[in-house]
């Protein structure tokens, strides 16, 4: 591997941007292609499904073997609300494999003892979401039912093109919610990204059986859905 | 303590600025019960330091030695290791599996 490559590689894992290195196993020739290039790439096809498995893999395409490294940041998720749902969320989408974190201003909800061994932050979103980055590998879950702390998120979640972006709130709510958002400056193609009411509609009842169906929907954002074009870094 | 990707390859850039040959080892096919998932990276300096792990410690040595030729010579080569392998019954998988292994040297 060139130096330079691997330099590259190194740079976009860091700033948490995809990227594939594609390895002709025969001769040992590479090239890389970001995340953001991936479209346009004679391997389109093979290096989006192995960019939304975010898996390594061999593939043979007209008879030449070759070795896609794939990097693909870690995906994080954010619940903006220290309530039931993410009670039960935080655990199971621990077992999944994300990291996830809990934004909650009211401090008698966003507390260590009802949130044992998870990140959780007593801040508004406007004011912890410059540190927190999120980016398209960000899921982010809006469970507040209160426009004050949901809103800011839900503007910065969309700016950042989340992958994920789920609301609760009844139909009704989520009328008002995509007029707010609609004074904000956003467009109906933005809006549709927003899945509400939240989570698969498996009959969910209880806040656990609410927190299965939002893993649910977040999964099948991340592996089924192609992902949007990756910005130009 | 486990290595993570993140430092796995960035020791192999860390260790070329340093002006030391070095060699990236890639686990490209598995089959069976191969401990380490295809990805896996090993990464090999010129005086046998490594870090990163594409078997869990069965093979590690023989992908070493192969790294100390692929920095001498600079052709990237596929090694494999298994149970229907002659090579394996010296170095071999104990688990059973098989895995193809890329070595390639960092220019």
């Amino acid at each position: 591997m060139r130096l330079e490559l691997l330099k590259t590689l190194n740079e976009e894992r860091a700033a948490r941007r995809a990227a594939v290195l594609i390895t002709d196993t025969q001769s040992g020739e590479q090239r890389l292609v970001k995340g953001a290039d991936i479209a346009g790439d004679v391997l389109a096809e093979q290096l989006d499904a192995a960019l939304r498995m975010g898996k390594s893999r061999s593939v043979e395409v007209d008879g030449r073997a070759y070795f896609l490294t794939v990097q693909v940041p870690p995906v994080r998720i954010l619940c903006v609300g220290a309530v039931h749902i993410s009670q039960a969320l935080a655990p199971m989408a621990k077992l999944a494999g994300f990291d996830l974190t809990i934004l909650d201003p009211r401090t008698a909800f966003a507390t260590p003892e009802r949130f044992p061994d998870v990140k959780v932050i007593a801040q508004w979103p406007q004011d912890a979401l410059p540190d927190l980055r999120i980016d398209r590998y960000t899921g982010v879950c809006l469970l507040t039912h209160d426009p004050k702390i949901d809103d800011p998120a839900l503007i910065a979640a969309l700016r950042a093109e989340c992958f994920y972006i789920g609301a609760l709130g009844s139909r009704k709510t989520h009328a008002k919610r995509v007029e707010r958002m609609m004074a904000e400056g956003f467009n109906e193609a933005d809006l549709a990204r927003i899945h509400a009411p939240i989570g698969l509609d498996i009959g969910s009842v209880s806040p656990a059986e609410i927190a299965v169906a939002v893993l649910g929907e977040i999964i099948a954002a991340l592996r089924k859905k192609p992902l949007r074009a990756e910005p130009q870094a | 303590m486990l290595a993570s990707d993140d430092d796995i390859l960035s020791q192999a850039e860390v260790w070329k600025g340093s002006g030391k040959g070095v060699a990236i080892a890639t686990v490209i096919d598995t089959w069976g019960s191969a401990p380490r998932p295809v990805g896996s990276h090993l990464v090999i300096d010129e005086d046998g330091n490594f870090l990163g792990s594409v078997s869990g410690g069965c093979v590690e040595g023989a992908v070493v030695a192969e790294a100390a030729e692929v920095i001498a010579d600079g052709k990237p080569r596929t090694i494999e290791f298994g149970v229907a392998d002659e090579t394996a019954w010296r170095v071999g998988l104990s688990c059973g599996g098989r895995i193809r292994v890329f070595v390639e040297r960092v220019d």
